[in-house]
């Protein structure tokens, strides 16, 4: 009986309302937990997936040496390399697409990579308008390196330990 | 009001005429705009809750965000459905943004500051209200879609269920008022906050704030739109303007609510207590509606969505026994008192 009329005291008083309204409103002025994205970004991991890019060495040779262990090893048969012997008698790639539509950014390529050409790196800010900007030819890749091999080459240095 | 200016324009049949134009303009002009800015708090408040931040990019603090959505809807294709009834199909929204706006006209913002002072402006309002469902209906079945066909019904049945407590609710205080005209309630509460409805009336009012978030389809009560379940119930054809006045409408519903509160139980344009009177009773008006809208979106920040079967149980085996009980026991005391009848 005392039970009874505490729950329909308790649910005719609105007590769990109350306190839920209470709650939500003390919440109100606590410190946002969302980032403000556009303007503020959070931390990534250096062994983030994001936009692939071919590194060249410091001289400003290409890594590369076509030897297709990425495009052999992606899941997702995303890479196409055709290579030929250059002038000087390397072995360079021609042509080295990458379908970016396809690619599941799974980093099998960057794994199987014996030169660190192909790496993901920390960019993840590529979105497009149409769907062929996202099919990525050789020359968009080297020079998604060049740009981003700071941050890449530090990445790199960082996980490199673990590895 | 319209007397006074149409006696500024000449006091022809023409002056009433652009008189009447005139303060509908002044009125829903601001409402409309006033209805933009709802959104924004609206969103605003619920990401403040929800430790989010809301729309913070178009303009200073986001606050431009609604003109924006409101612009990209303008400016998208109307489609309707090959399946659907054309004409209710785009008449439903018009009917709804309508309904929305014509119960503002029996609104007091101050001592004669009505559009139209009518001695049934309460009847009127919720006759208007009752209305506002077939807007809904319309839509629900013009659609020619499962989804919008059953948030149409769930709407229908719930906006019955409600009013029968809200009207309970204004039985009431229309009998301690005597007389059924929005001006006379706000004059009942007079002198100060003790003397305002919400206090004497207090699960009346609790009742009553409660039933006009049913009326609305505000959350927890928005089943008809439900999108876990429904996707966007009555709404899930409409784009563009369609989409817009259904919009503009809801919120317009919301403010009227709010608006209707305030009147009822915090003393329409009365301040708080009566050394504040120097302040302009639209003001107060407007400070009460910004409160009540508030209630709105913190309640929608805090309770979760009533489950069908439990809407219909605290309408019909909650609210409607408590506020017949209330009717009686409010208007008994009046009788025997002497509060009622005077």
């Amino acid at each position: 009986m005392i039970a009874f009329l505490d729950r329909t005291a308790r649910s005719f008083l609105l007590v769990e309302f109350v306190k839920a309204m209470a709650l939500t409103f003390r919440y109100m002025f606590k410190p946002k937990t969302t980032l403000n994205y556009p303007y503020e970004k959070g931390r990534l991991s250096a062994r983030f997936r994001g936009e692939h890019a071919l590194r060249r060495y410091p001289n400003g040779e290409e890594r590369c040496i076509a030897c297709k262990l990425c495009e052999a090893i992606c899941p997702a048969l995303a890479i196409t390399i055709e290579a030929e012997p250059r002038e000087d008698g390397s072995r360079r790639t021609t042509r080295y697409d990458i379908d970016m539509v396809k690619c599941i950014y799974c980093g099998l390529c960057q794994e199987a990579c014996p030169v660190d050409a192909i790496v993901e790196g920390p960019n993840f800010e590529f979105a497009t308008e149409s769907r062929e900007e996202l099919l990525y030819d050789k020359a968009k890749l080297l020079d998604n390196g060049d740009r981003w091999e700071r941050e890449i080459a530090a990445n790199l240095a960082q996980d490199a330990p673990y590895r | 009001m319209v007397e006074w200016l149409a006696g500024l324009y000449g006091g022809t049949d023409a002056a009433w005429f652009f008189s009447i134009i005139t303060w509908i303009l002044v009125i829903v002009a601001p409402l409309l705009v006033g209805v933009a800015f709802a959104v924004y708090a609206d969103r605003k408040i619920w990401a403040a809750m929800q430790l989010r931040r809301g729309p913070n990019v178009v303009g200073p603090f986001g606050l431009l965000q609604s003109f924006a959505d409101g612009l990209k809807l303008f400016i998208k294709e109307t489609i309707v459905p090959a399946g659907a009834n054309k004409g209710i199909f785009i008449l439903a929204p018009m009917l709804t943004f309508v309904l929305a706006l014509i119960g503002w006209a029996v609104i007091p913002w101050g001592e004669g500051a009505v559009l139209a002072d009518i001695n049934v402006g309460i009847f009127y309002i919720f006759a208007i209200s009752s209305l506002g469902v077939y807007g809904i209906i319309m839509a629900g079945w013009a659609s020619n879609s499962r989804y919008a066909f059953l948030g149409g019904l769930r709407s229908a049945a719930q906006m019955v269920s409600y009013e029968v407590s809200m009207g309970f609710v204004l039985v009431t205080v229309i009998s301690y008022a005597g007389s059924p005209s929005l001006s006379e309630l706000v004059h009942m509460q007079s002198g100060g906050i003790w003397n305002w409805n919400f206090l004497w009336f207090f699960p009346m009012f609790v009742i009553f704030l409660i039933s006009a978030m049913a009326e609305t389809n505000r959350p927890p009560f928005d089943l008809p739109e439900a999108e876990a379940e429904l996707v966007a119930g009555y709404q899930v054809e409409y784009s563009s303007m369609a989409f817009a006045l259904f919009w503009l409408g809801e919120y317009g519903n919301i403010l009227l609510m709010c608006a209707l509160s305030s009147v009822l139980f915090f003393g329409g344009w009365y301040a708080p207590i009566p050394a504040l009177d120097f302040i302009p009773g639209p003001l107060w008006m407007i400070a009460k509606i910004c409160f009540f809208f508030f209630i709105f979106a913190w309640v929608k920040a805090t309770v979760p969505r009533y489950r069908y079967d439990q809407l219909m149980r605290l309408g019909w085996k909650v609210f409607l026994p408590v506020s017949l009980a209330a009717v009686v026991f409010y208007t008994g005391w009046g009788v025997a008192f002497g509060y009622i009848g005077k």
